[in-house]
C-alpha cells in the first residue's frame, strides 16, 4: 500500500479509508450512545421521555386548549406523536453532529481517521434514540386500537430519508462550527425556532396557497409530511409530492455541498481547532 | 530490506500566527474586521504583507525543506530541542494535518501514538475502552478481540476490567492506554514522546516492548524523545531538527554529537565576583572520546575536562574543585586536585593557565549533570578565589560497559561493573 501526502492532494482513497474505518464509525456512535445516559437514574428512558412529554404538551396546548383538530381518523396524539418523531430526531441530530467535530477536538489533533466518520456517528447516535422512541409510537397504536394504512411498510425509506436531511445540515454545521464558533448559539436558535414552522402540532393542510412555497423550503415539511402518510394515512396530495420532492432536492443540494465543504477544511480541522 | 519505506521531500509547514491571537475566529470579528480593514488591506496591497482581518499575520515556518529516506526495519530518532519542529514533523507523517509544501510517500500502513490513550472516555469501563481505542488506532473489531488477553495481561489491569476508567490511577490508566497502542500491528510505527509518563517499572516495559517490535518483528519506528538513553538504545539512525531544518541526519552517535553541539551554546560561563577575584575563569569544557567531540558519554566512559583560567594576581598555592551536580540537584561527586597529589603552584599574575582534568569511569546513571567549579587557596570557605556553577553540561546515556536490555532505573544514582560467576558447590 503506498501513501503519497501533498499539499492539495485530493486523495483517491478517501472513500476506501471511510469504508476500512467503517469499524470506527459503529464504535464511535455505540460510545456517543451507551454514555449518553450514563450516571443517570432512569437511563435509556430518556430517550422516550422526551418526545413523550412534547407530545403531551402539545396535545394539551393544542388540541384540549386550541382546538385543533386531525382532519383524518387518526387520534391527535399519534398525528403529533409521528412528527414529534422525525422532528426530535432532527433537532438532537443537528445539535449533536454540529458540536461532535470540537467535542473530540483531542481525537482530532492527535489521530488520522476520514473526519466525516465524527459526524456521521454523532447522527448515528441519535438516529438509535430516535429508533427506541418508536416504542412509545406503538404503544400509542395499542391505547387508541389505531391500524396504521398498509404504506407503513414504506416507513424504512422515510427513515432514511429524515437521516440524510439531519446528516446534510449537521455536516455543514460542524465544519463551520470548526472556524466559526458562532454557530454554536445560532442552533439551539434554529431548533427552536424550527419547531414552529414545521407541522408537528398542526397538518400541512392548514397552511394557506399563498405561503406555501416558502414553507415547503423547510426541508423538514417534507419529512414529516412523509411520516404522516406512512403512519397516520394522510392523503398524498398534489401538496405532499411537491413538499417532498423539494425536501429532496434540498437535502442532496446540502448533503453534495456539505460533503465538499468538509472535505475541503477537514486538513486544516487539527490547525484550528 | 533496504526498500525505502518513508520518503520525504521538502516537507515544509507553515502557520500563519496574528501579531493579535485570538483563541478562535468569531464570525462576528470577521465581518467586523472586514469592514474596518479595507482600507488598510489597499495601503498594504503592495507591500507584500498578508493580512487577516486587521490583525498583521507572520508566516511561522514549523518545518522548513526536511528531506530525508527511512528503510525498512530501521527504527530512526528525531531529536531536537523544544521547538525544533519534531511534533509537526510526526503530525504530518500522521497525516493529522497536511503540509504546506513539499511531499511524502509512505509506502506502509502507518500507526501514530502522540499520545497515550487518545478518546479514552472516562465514563466507559476498561475493556469498552480497550475497544475503543484500539479503533480510533486503526485496529479492527477482530484484531483487537483477538489480543485482548496479550492487552489485558501487559497491563495489568485484569481486576479493574470492568470498572470505568474515571475510577483508575492515573498509572493504570496508562498502562491500559500504552497496552493497547503496543498492540498494534503497522509496518510503520510512529511514537511522541510517550514514555514520559509512567512510573520506571512501566517505562521498563513499554521500551521493552517497543524493542522487541523493532529488533524481531522488522517493523520501521520513527520515536521522538528527549530521553537520550532511549533514543541511542533503540534507534540505529537519527535525525536533529532545529528550528524547522534538519540538521543532521545519520547514526545515532554522530547525530547524538551534532545535538550536544547545538546544546552547548546555550549554556554560558558566569564568573562569580569574589571579593578577591584573583582568577577568572575563562573557558571550560568537558570532552567525550566514546561519541567524538560531544558532551554524551555511556556509562562508564572516560571524560576529559579542560578548564582555561586568567590569573589576575600572583597566586603561590591553588586549590582547584570541580563539584558534579545530578538534575535532582545532588553533589555526585567532588574532585580536587589534592586527590592526585598534584599541586599548583605559583601561577603569576597576568598569565592564562590550562587545566586538563581526566576522569576515568563516569559511573554515574544516565541523565544529565552539570559541573561546578570552585578555586581558593586552602580548605576553607573564606579563602576562596573565584567559583562559578553550572559551568558546562553532560548526558550520560546507556551504552557502552552496561549490556542489559532494558533501562537502567533512573533512581539508582550510580552503576557499579560488575564480575558474575557461577561455579557448582
Amino acid at each position: 500500500m503506498q501513501l503519497i501526502i501533498e499539499p492539495g492532494r485530493t486523495e483517491k482513497n478517501y472513500w476506501k479509508d471511510l469504508w476500512r474505518y467503517r469499524e470506527l464509525f459503529y464504535i464511535l456512535a455505540w460510545r456517543d450512545v451507551k454514555v449518553r445516559y450514563k450516571q443517570t437514574v432512569i437511563g435509556v428512558l430518556w430517550s422516550v421521555i422526551r418526545p413523550l412529554l412534547a407530545m403531551l404538551v402539545f396535545t394539551i396546548v393544542f388540541h384540549k386548549i386550541a382546538g385543533l383538530q386531525s382532519n383524518t381518523a387518526t387520534p391527535y396524539a399519534i398525528l403529533v406523536y409521528t412528527a414529534m418523531l422525525p422532528w426530535q430526531f432532527f433537532s438532537t441530530a443537528l445539535t449533536e453532529s454540529s458540536g461532535s467535530l470540537i467535542g473530540n477536538s483531542n481525537l482530532i489533533s492527535k489521530v488520522y481517521f476520514p473526519r466525516l466518520i465524527i459526524p456521521a456517528s454523532a447522527v448515528m447516535s441519535s438516529f438509535v434514540d430516535f429508533l427506541i422512541s418508536f416504542v412509545i409510537l406503538f404503544a400509542l397504536m395499542i391505547y387508541y386500537h389505531y391500524m396504521p394504512p398498509l404504506q407503513i411498510l414504506l416507513l424504512p425509506v422515510f427513515l432514511i430519508f429524515v437521516f440524510l436531511t439531519s446528516f446534510s445540515l449537521g455536516l455543514y454545521l460542524t465544519a463551520v462550527n470548526v472556524k466559526y464558533r458562532d454557530f454554536r448559539y445560532i442552533i439551539p436558535f434554529i431548533v427552536q425556532f424550527g419547531l414552529f414552522i414545521s407541522p408537528v402540532g398542526f397538518s400541512s393542510s392548514i397552511i394557506s396557497e399563498k405561503w406555501r412555497l416558502a414553507y415547503d423550503l423547510n426541508p423538514m415539511v417534507g419529512v414529516i409530511d412523509g411520516f404522516r402518510w406512512c403512519i397516520c394515512g394522510e392523503p398524498f396530495t398534489n401538496h405532499t409530492l411537491v413538499s417532498m420532492t423539494l425536501s429532496l432536492i434540498i437535502t442532496f443540494i446540502t448533503l453534495f455541498f456539505g460533503i465538499y465543504y468538509f472535505r475541503r477544511t477537514e486538513k486544516t480541522f487539527a490547525d484550528i481547532i | 530490506m533496504s526498500n525505502t519505506i518513508i520518503k520525504v521531500e521538502n516537507l515544509s509547514k507553515s502557520y500563519l500566527i496574528g501579531h493579535e491571537t485570538q483563541g478562535y475566529i468569531a464570525l462576528r470579528d470577521v465581518v467586523a474586521n472586514r469592514t474596518k480593514s479595507f482600507a488598510k488591506k489597499l495601503q498594504h496591497a503592495f507591500s507584500g504583507k498578508q493580512l487577516m482581518g486587521t490583525h498583521e499575520v507572520e508566516e511561522f515556518w514549523a518545518l522548513k525543506n526536511v528531506s530525508f529516506e527511512i528503510k525498512q526495519g530501521e527504527a530512526v530518532g528525531v531529536i531536537g530541542r523544544n521547538g525544533a519542529g519534531k511534533s509537526t514533523l510526526l503530525k504530518l507523517l500522521s497525516r493529522i494535518t497536511e503540509p504546506t509544501k513539499g511531499r511524502i510517500e509512505l509506502n506502509g500502513r502507518v500507526a501514530s501514538l502522540l499520545e497515550v490513550g487518545t478518546g479514552f472516555h472516562p465514563e466507559l469501563t476498561g475493556r469498552e475502552n480497550i475497544f475503543l481505542n484500539g479503533a480510533i488506532l486503526g485496529m479492527s473489531r477482530a484484531e483487537i478481540k483477538s489480543k485482548f488477553d496479550e492487552i489485558v495481561d501487559f497491563s495489568g489491569v485484569e481486576n479493574f476490567l470492568d470498572t470505568p476508567v474515571k475510577r483508575y490511577s492515573s498509572g493504570m490508566y496508562v498502562r491500559l492506554a500504552f497496552a493497547v497502542a503496543a498492540h498494534l500491528e503497522p509496518e510503520i510505527l510512529i511514537i511522541d514522546e510517550v514514555l514520559a509518563v509512567g512510573d520506571a517499572e512501566f517505562q521498563k516495559k513499554c521500551l521493552g516492548k517497543m524493542e522487541e517490535v523493532s529488533k524481531s518483528e522488522g517493523k520501521t519506528i520513527l520515536f521522538v524523545s528527549h530521553n537520550l538513553s532511549a533514543i541511542s538504545n533503540l534507534c540505529n539512525k537519527a535525525i536533529l531538527l532545529d528550528h524547522g531544518q534538519m540538521i543532521f541526519s545519520g547514526n545515532v552517535n554522530n547525530t547524538l554529537t551534532q545535538y550536544s553541539n547545538i546544546q552547548k551554546n546555550t549554556t554560558g560561563l558566569k564568573n562569580k565576583i569574589e571579593q578577591n577575584a584573583q582568577l577568572t575563569f575563562k573557558k571550560v569544557k568537558i570532552i567525550s572520546e566514546a561519541i567524538a567531540d560531544s558532551n554524551i558519554f555511556n556509562i562508564g566512559d572516560d571524560a576529559t575536562i579542560k578548564i582555561t583560567i586568567e590569573i589576575n594576581k600572583a597566586i603561590p598555592v591553588l586549590m582547584m574543585n570541580v563539584n558534579i551536580i545530578s538534575a535532582a540537584n545532588e553533589l555526585m561527586a567532588h574532585i580536587i586536585n589534592e586527590d592526585d597529589t598534584v599541586t599548583l603552584k605559583n601561577l603569576s599574575e597576568g598569565n592564562t593557565y590550562d587545566v586538563t582534568i581526566e576522569l576515568k569511569n563516569l559511573m554515574f546513571s544516565p541523565g544529565v549533570y552539570s559541573i561546578d567549579l570552585w578555586t581558593g587557596s586552602t580548605h576553607s570557605a573564606d579563602s576562596i578565589y573565584q567559583s562559578s556553577k553550572s559551568v558546562a553540561t553532560f548526558e550520560i546515556i546507556q551504552g557502552g560497559i552496561i549490556k542489559r536490555s532494558l533501562p537502567y532505573p533512573s533512581h539508582a544514582s550510580v552503576f557499579v561493573k560488575s564480575k558474575w560467576l557461577i561455579d557448582k558447590a
